[in-house]
């Protein structure tokens, strides 16, 4: 392809429907044709032609990776619900026209059909619990680069957590290693600059065994996307000197043609630094690295299905070093108060950065004056390259010597581009030519919302028939579930990252009685005290994450996941009361009404959940599209919401960790253990295609969480483990084995939600809301006191000999293993 | 009269500097992390300090090899002047990232040679790592050494590491001879009761298991193991199960130093 350095006229005024939408399509611009008729109808007013500047700077702007089109779109939606046999009948004449019969699987069922329009779906279900809670310590969500909540009387904590899905899977060490380059800039943009203290990072891939004939034509095999992805992580983390303390990996061969990477970035600021202004005389300084032909049109690309053609450049190239500079020396800038706005250059590059900066006020760039990598860049390209390490500064003129001063001291590249005008345009200049003069308001608010229409049926769910297993299945499941990708050590990825780095991480997230042994931590602490001298408090990091459960129930799986997010802050001494959340959707193609109603219902679940709990959302962001195209067909990916938690702990010396410390302590079990196998680890390895996934019980487990709070800061727990992903059984083994030591559990006394419940359904069932606590016999009394009220029952000690028993006399049935043997079970699927 | 400062020499990758600030600080002693260019503009401020810290991290995102381009840097533009610093006897320490930058630039094991005599190669198990090791301290002949970071510290101390370059080789069988028999290998990698270890507990195949060498005089100080990340008890994985005083083995290392120059 020949490369042309100069400013074209995009022909747009007499364009056909037809050719709109192939000039849309030749060009990944990714607009739709009402957004590419709304921008021929401003030209034709204009009555001129735009430059291709201009069309790529809309295109930016309304892509929906920084437009959010989708969650923030207007959504007509429906939701068939399924009514229990009988029910029909006692309805009320008048709303039965609304139900539907629909055939299932064999049979018709009859459907409750119930409507809703959203003008924005966002700002009416997860924005509006943020705004209902109104929490005095958010100081700034859904805003900035980043959601903002209190640390202590003079500092913020931010967090954000971001997907780097499509360059991931056509480069994944590449694409993983500016995931992470782009969530930390996100940190160092957020208000005037946060100190970014910890990483995290969860991945989907496919299954790491799968045969190559398996895997669909011009896809990376599995494994050796995982294993890219987690070096780019690495390199990028380590490099950065930021540990990566939480995370999760997911596999499934939903993702075999469309991994998921989502990488996130914690970091502190002075309360005073959270706010941006920016006025007019403001010079635009462009700091860091050089622009140059990479990441052109990964905003726009995002929103593309992959194929086999997709183009490689899309992918940006980074160098952590380059934005380490950037972080030292801008935070003594940001001390020293010489700017008054900082934003990164992520998706759309200078385009979106400078677009957004001068919304309000307008912008004027020269692009000639912007350093690069090699010559021959277009005007066009310069303006939306996704070259990494790079942020805009919006600095007072006489504060630009010294800030360029502090720049050069690190080796940082730091040019004047431009400045922030007061005429509501963003100009663009290149050689002396305007090459671009847009209006902002049109820029910014001019896109159409079309109405999208959205239908969601939930599957009826019927309890499996009975599972009833000997000691002999039961000890093969048992060792079996330890095994399972989805279960076993992820210590091999672990290990990689220097988790340890700022020597702030208290809680671990591996986490034993010594140090030759590594059980998995629920969550992570970061104690700022290098930052923040003489701080007694902390941060507490964790995440909920499982796309599993919704494939039966996309709402249940929402649940689940901001329940299970709750729950493992509140297994190492978060407190409820001080945790905010943040969403991230992976979605497949929503412009299918069905895969839009599923994102529909888990945006209603968030909601209802963030109300149930109390607890705010901060921050968000989606990733849809995530869909591949062969010959066979299309790939969609299993939706996927994670939900991460960051809370502020008051005090770091109560957190405690999962490993069970002495032996003779008692063990108990808060929570109700329901017969809930549906979408378990159990029903997947077993093959059972029914059973009730697990449900979420928000004031049962509410109550179980602050108490637990109390008992930790009372002293009293020794170790806190909760039960997720094969239950009981697996996190007990956990505990004892990552110990050393032995465990004696009565499985009888376990608080069952009916005496139906086989042996081998309680110690596998998932049910939500569950924990396990070590407590010693000098504080049972206290413990009992505290728990007072809530469901929990004694179910067993902690042994010294290495045996995990579990054993029940209603059953006659009594396990036994060796903790050790266990452990190795555990840690050698993935290692690698 | 005159207060102590602590010199942290920082460059583009170092990433350890602020914590083994704190750790210096909660020693009691006043701290500076210099940006290696502000050092080259004004070679002679390095004597205002008592202590002098090459902190971990990625040096320069450790291109070419581990440390080696800042090494050659300080050797080129601060070389007469870092070695007047360790041949008057001042503290220098080298942690991770600093120790290969002390070894490439030849401060250790003999800062009157200044010569390198000994390198680092990746690990055994060729990947990066994270995570607690056993130290066996001073030496295998008499159990002395001169090294007066590792004063007052056990037999057997826990810190952790992380590194992916960390392989220690001397050049030669008389390089490690001379090693061994002037004391100056003060930490080894162990099993938990003293004995040789193995992977993972030898995290990275070093020769003589070497985790921390000093020079003759012992002033000099490098090791792979990142004492500034173990203050307190509750940077230790076993946490609650710790029966140690408060405060973590990392703080008995910086302790000594301040204590030696504020005596």
């Amino acid at each position: 392809m020949e490369y042309t350095a100069n400013c074209k006229i995009i022909e747009i005024l007499e364009l056909s429907d037809e050719k709109l939408i192939e000039l849309s399509n030749k060009s990944v611009l990714s607009l739709s044709f009402e957004e590419m008729k709304k921008i021929q109808g401003y030209f034709r007013k204009l009555k001129r032609n735009p430059t291709d500047v201009e069309i790529e700077t809309i295109a930016q702007t309304w892509s929906e990776h920084c437009k959010h089109k989708t969650l923030t779109g207007v959504v007509d939606y429906t939701e068939l619900i399924p009514l229990k046999k009988g029910s029909f009948d006692k309805l009320p004449v008048s709303s039965r026209n609304k139900i539907e019969f629909l055939k299932d699987d064999k049979d018709y069922v009859q459907y409750e059909k119930k409507e809703r329009t959203y003008n924005n779906l966002l700002e009416e279900t997860i924005f509006k619990a943020t705004k209902e809670l109104n929490k005095k310590w958010c100081l700034s969500v859904f805003k900035d680069n980043a959601g903002v909540i209190e640390f202590d009387s003079e500092n913020a904590v931010a967090f954000k957590v971001e997907t780097h899905n499509h360059p991931s899977a056509l480069e994944p060490y590449g694409g993983a290693a500016t995931g992470v380059g782009g969530v930390i800039r996100d940190i160092l943009g957020v208000g005037l600059g946060a100190k970014p203290l910890a990483n995290t990072d969860v991945f989907c891939f496919g299954d790491p065994n799968i045969s190559d004939s398996k895997v669909p034509y011009g896809i990376h095999h599995p494994k050796r996307i995982a294993k890219g992805v987690v070096a780019g992580v690495r390199d990028y983390g380590n490099r950065m000197g930021i540990p990566i303390v939480n995370g999760a990996v997911y596999f499934d061969d939903g993702y075999v043609a469309n991994p998921l990477v989502y990488c996130g970035t914690m970091g502190i600021l002075p309360k005073n630094k959270i706010e941006k202004k920016v006025i007019f005389g403001d010079l635009i300084l462009l700091v860091g690295g050089r622009t140059g032909r990479d990441g052109i049109h990964g905003a726009t690309f995002s929103s593309v299905k992959l194929d086999k053609k997709s183009d490689v450049n899309a992918v940006q190239i980074g160098n952590p070093i380059v934005e380490k500079k950037v972080l030292d020396a801008m935070l003594e800038a940001r001390d020293l108060n010489l700017f008054r706005a900082v934003t990164d250059c992520g998706a759309g590059g200078l385009s979106s950065a400078i677009g957004e900066l001068g919304e309000k006020i307008g912008a004027r760039i020269c692009l000639d004056k912007v350093p690069l990598k090699y010559f021959g860049l277009s005007p066009w390209e310069i303006w939306i390259s996704e070259a990494q390490e790079r942020m805009i500064f919006a600095v007072p003129l006489g504060k630009k010597d010294k800030i360029i001063e502090i720049f050069k001291r690190e080796n940082v590249e730091a040019t004047v581009v431009g400045e922030f005008t007061n005429d509501n345009r963003l100009v663009v200049l290149y050689d002396n030519n305007i090459v671009a003069n847009l209006d902002m308001e049109f820029l910014h608010n001019g896109v159409p919302k079309p109405v999208r229409s959205a239908i969601h049926k939930i599957k009826e769910e019927k309890i499996q028939e009975s599972i009833k297993m000997n000691y002999l299945e039961i000890s093969q499941t048992l060792k079996v579930l330890l095994a399972d990708l989805n279960v076993c050590s992820r210590e091999w990825i672990i290990r990689q990252y220097d988790h340890e780095v700022q020597g702030q991480t208290i809680v671990k997230p591996l986490q034993g009685n010594c140090i030759e042994i590594s059980g998995p931590s629920d969550a992570a602490v970061i104690f700022p005290y290098t930052i923040i001298k003489d701080t007694k408090k902390g941060i507490v990091l964790s995440n909920g994450f499982n796309p599993e459960y919704g494939k039966i129930n996309v709402y249940k799986m929402a649940c689940s996941s901001i329940e299970e997010a709750l729950r493992n802050a509140v297994s190492v001494g978060g407190n409820i009361e001080k945790i905010s959340l943040l969403d991230n959707f992976c979605w497949g193609n929503t412009n299918s009404p069905e895969v839009l109603g599923s994102l529909v219902c888990v945006a209603n679940a968030c909601y209802d959940m963030s109300k149930a709990f109390d607890v705010p959302f901060i921050s968000g962001k989606d990733s849809l599209h995530n869909e591949y195209s062969t010959s066979d067909g299309k790939y969609s990916i299993p939706p996927a919401l994670l939900i991460s938690a960051m809370g502020v702990i008051d005090d770091v010396a109560n957190t405690v960790t999962m490993s069970f410390k002495n032996t003779g302590n008692k063990i108990f079990l808060l929570g109700v253990t329901r017969n809930e196998l549906g979408a378990s680890v159990l029903a997947k390895i077993k093959n059972i295609r029914i059973g009730i996934v697990p449900a979420v019980y928000p004031n049962e487990s509410k109550e179980i969480m602050k108490k637990i709070y109390l008992a930790i800061n009372e002293n009293v727990v020794e170790s806190c483990h909760d039960c997720s992903e094969g239950g009981l059984a697996v996190a007990i083994s956990e505990m004892a084995f990552s110990a050393k030591k032995g465990v004696q559990i009565y499985v009888d006394s376990v608080k069952t939600e009916t005496n139906m419940l086989t042996m081998s359904e309680t110690l596998f069932s998932e049910s939500n809301g569950r924990f396990i606590v070590e407590v010693t016999h000098e504080n049972e009394t206290k413990f009992r006191e505290v728990l007072k009220g809530s469901i929990f029952s004694e179910i067993g000690c902690v042994t010294d000999d290495e045996n995990i028993i579990f054993e029940s006399e209603k059953n006659k049935l009594k396990l036994q293993e060796n903790s050790q043997d266990l452990l190795k079970i555990w840690q050698s699927t993935i290692n690698w | 009269m005159k207060k102590n400062k602590v010199l942290i020499l920082r460059t583009a990758g170092t990433n350890c500097d602020y914590e083994t600030q704190s750790a210096f600080e909660l020693c009691g002693i006043a701290v500076e992390r210099v940006h290696i260019s502000v050092l080259i503009e004004n070679k002679s401020k390095i004597f205002e300090y008592d202590i002098l810290v090459f902190p971990g991290g990625f040096s320069y995102g450790d291109d070419v090899a581990s440390g080696k381009v800042l090494s050659n840097e300080i050797k080129n533009k601060l070389g007469s002047e870092v070695r007047k610093f360790a041949l008057s006897g001042k503290p220098i320490i080298g942690i991770c990232n600093g120790f290969q930058v002390l070894v490439k630039i030849g401060l250790l094991p003999d800062p009157e040679l200044f010569t390198q005599v000994s390198t680092f190669s990746h690990n055994d198990y060729n990947k990066f790592e994270c995570r607690w090791v056993y130290l066996k301290t001073g030496n295998k002949i008499n159990n002395e050494s001169n090294c007066i970071w590792t004063n007052k510290l056990p037999t057997i101390v826990s810190l952790p590491i992380a590194h992916g370059e960390g392989k220690f080789i001397p050049k030669n069988k008389s390089i490690l001879n001379s090693l061994n028999k002037n004391n100056q290998i003060v930490f080894r990698y162990s099993s938990k009761d003293g004995n040789i270890p193995r992977y993972p507990l030898d995290p990275n195949g070093s020769v003589d298991n070497i985790a921390g060498i000093c020079n003759k005089k012992g002033n000099v100080f490098g090791l792979m193991p990142h004492p500034e990340r173990y203050i307190f008890h509750m940077q230790h994985p076993s946490r609650k199960n710790f029966t140690g005083k408060n405060h973590g083995w990392g703080k008995i290392i910086f302790q000594n130093a301040v204590d030696f120059v504020n005596r």
